[in-house]
């Protein structure tokens, strides 16, 4: 049996497009420090780290290395883990395990990336096998783009439908201080913005950003001392599937969401997420998968997603409010941005959202997602699992 | 910190410039005689399931929802249909060259004929209004081939 943990303290840097005023060490002591402020500690109460992020932006291996006097990892365990888009939610998932398994007790998580070291798109293609896809694979776009004109074919939805999330997302993160982009949008300005992948404009993607996040995990015992309202972590669970990009199931749905999700609503007793699930909190890279991969969390049927969110029923005074910090549509440094994910919803649950707080939060869900199409859920709770 | 009041000290950048480190990749068996087979023979190979009996382009050795190992070869295509298809736009590195590509561009996934995955190409129309989920497409082979993916040109619409 799991030793019950909870999220006891979340710091964020200052994201935004280039953060030339540190360096990569510099940016992790950041988010780490105010993670440490946030729950009320200081080095010497944390027993492990876990740190990650994707190497092949920054060209800087070993982060876990070369970031110790940062990290807080002198003389301390420390792992670090990569597993493409999701890595802040492998991390924080790897945080939550070291406390869960009693090998420790207060473990600090650490995801972050320094985008702007290199070409993102560039950077994200060599994910792809390079002898049978690279050549065709046009960085996350690319798929993304391609994925949503079956849908449209499939289903009748519109380039509208995702323009309202972009513009839902957007609009959020005026509420979020740690957000990058806080620019009020319309519809009109997303269907005018320059197509970057047909049919993926420049304002239905998510930016680039530097940042970082830390997450503090807590046993119990500890964890109430620290928190007065400490966000319990209930259940995580996690889908990978095929090697390229032209699988099947790949394109009308999200079979690995869909997967990692069911697994997650039954662990933690859930029958139906759309009125069970108070605030989500989700790694949409675009606003099309925005529309399409709401079927694959069950809150609506194949073909719905459309017609909830014409409704508003994801909008912040909606029946589930999704991303009230703007998602990754207005921040996205890649390596921390699934674990802000986490951070946030823990916020909700703790009550520390600020304006972008949801009313009364008793459960709050996270995703994680990552090419070839990888989907990772958390579930948290303001009551012990 | 090394800055009085007043001044603001200068923050330094420094650029890699071009970083060119070669790779050797190994093929296998599967994928060369995939590379073969369009380098000699202008022909598609696909290997199937013996459990589940699904077609994979590219062919692999192992089905992975079954965790099965694939021994029978079907060739698939030329010709296919249309699964999802977009249009780059955005300019980007081609972390292969180092070079700037060259946009746009149309990536198609075509279920080849016989397959029941999709293959990565490209389309040679960039006019999206052109182009539509469900269009017949067909592989165009270059005359010159070396036993790589590019020993298909690209696809062209039927």
């Amino acid at each position: 049996m799991a030793r019950r943990t909870a999220i006891v303290g979340i710091g964020q840097t200052y994201h935004c497009a280039r953060r030339d005023d540190v360096n990569g060490q510099e940016l992790i002591n950041e988010a780490v420090t105010r993670a440490l402020e946030d729950a009320g500690l200081t080095m010497k109460d944390i027993d492990a780290i876990v740190i990650g992020n994707m190497d092949h932006f920054e060209a800087i291996n070993y982060v876990d290395g070369w970031s110790v006097d940062g990290s807080g990892a002198f003389m301390r365990p420390i792992m670090k883990l990569t597993t493409g888009g999701t890595s802040g939610m492998t991390v924080a998932t790897a945080g939550y395990y070291h406390v869960a398994s009693g090998f420790f007790d207060v473990v600090l998580a650490i995801g972050w990336e320094m985008n702007s070291s290199s070409d993102t798109t560039a950077a994200i293609t060599t994910c792809c096998q390079p002898l049978i896809e690279r050549d065709f694979f046009a960085g996350a776009i690319g798929p993304l783009a391609a994925e949503y004109t079956a849908y449209i074919k499939r289903f009748g939805a519109t380039e509208e439908d995702a323009a309202l999330v972009s513009v839902r997302d957007h609009n959020n993160a005026l509420n979020n201080p740690h957000a990058h982009l806080r620019t009020r949008i319309t519809v009109e300005d997303v269907m005018k913005s320059p197509v970057l992948c047909y049919p993926i404009k420049l304002l239905d993607m998510c930016p680039r950003s530097d940042g970082a996040c830390a997450l503090i995990y807590a046993c119990e015992g500890k964890a109430e001392k620290l928190a007065p309202r400490p966000a319990w972590v209930h259940t995580i669970a996690g889908s990978r599937d095929f090697v390229y990009m032209g699988e099947p199931f790949q394109h009308e749905e999200l079979i690995t969401l869909e997967r990692a999700s069911a697994r997650a609503y039954k662990r933690a007793g859930i029958t139906d997420p759309l009125k069970e699930i108070d605030v989500m909190e989700l790694y949409l890279p675009a606003s099309t998968t925005g529309v399409k991969w709401m079927e694959s969390l069950w809150v609506c049927g194949r073909g719905e997603a459309p017609r909830l969110i014409r409704e508003g029923v994801f909008n912040m005074d909606g029946q589930l409010p999704v991303n009230p910090s703007g998602g990754p549509l207005a921040t996205n440094p890649i390596g921390a941005t699934a674990m802000i994910r986490v951070g946030e919803a823990a916020l909700q649950i703790m009550g520390k959202a600020g304006d972008r707080q949801v009313p009364n939060v008793r459960t709050a869900l996270a995703t994680a997602f990552g090419s070839c199409s990888w989907s990772d859920v958390t579930i948290l709770r303001d009551t012990k699992p | 910190m090394a800055g009085t009041a007043g001044e603001t000290p200068e923050l330094i950048k420094v650029h890699s410039g071009a970083v060119e480190v070669p790779y050797d990749w190994h093929c296998g068996p599967y994928w060369s005689r995939f590379f073969r087979g369009l380098r000699d023979e202008k022909k598609i190979y696909a290997t199937k399931c013996p459990s589940c009996g699904r077609v994979y382009i590219p062919p692999r050795e192992v089905c992975g929802p079954c965790f099965a190992r694939m021994d029978e070869w079907v060739e698939v295509g030329p010709e296919g249909v249309i699964e999802m298809f977009t249009v780059v736009r955005l300019p980007y590195t081609n972390p292969s060259t180092g070079e700037p590509l060259s946009v746009p561009y149309t990536d198609v996934y075509v279920r080849l004929d016989g397959a029941d995955t999709s293959l990565m190409h490209w389309l040679d129309e960039t006019d999206e209004k052109k182009i539509a989920v469900g269009m017949r497409v067909r592989a165009v082979f270059r005359d010159k081939r070396t036993g790589t993916m590019h020993d298909i040109e690209h696809f062209k619409l039927i």
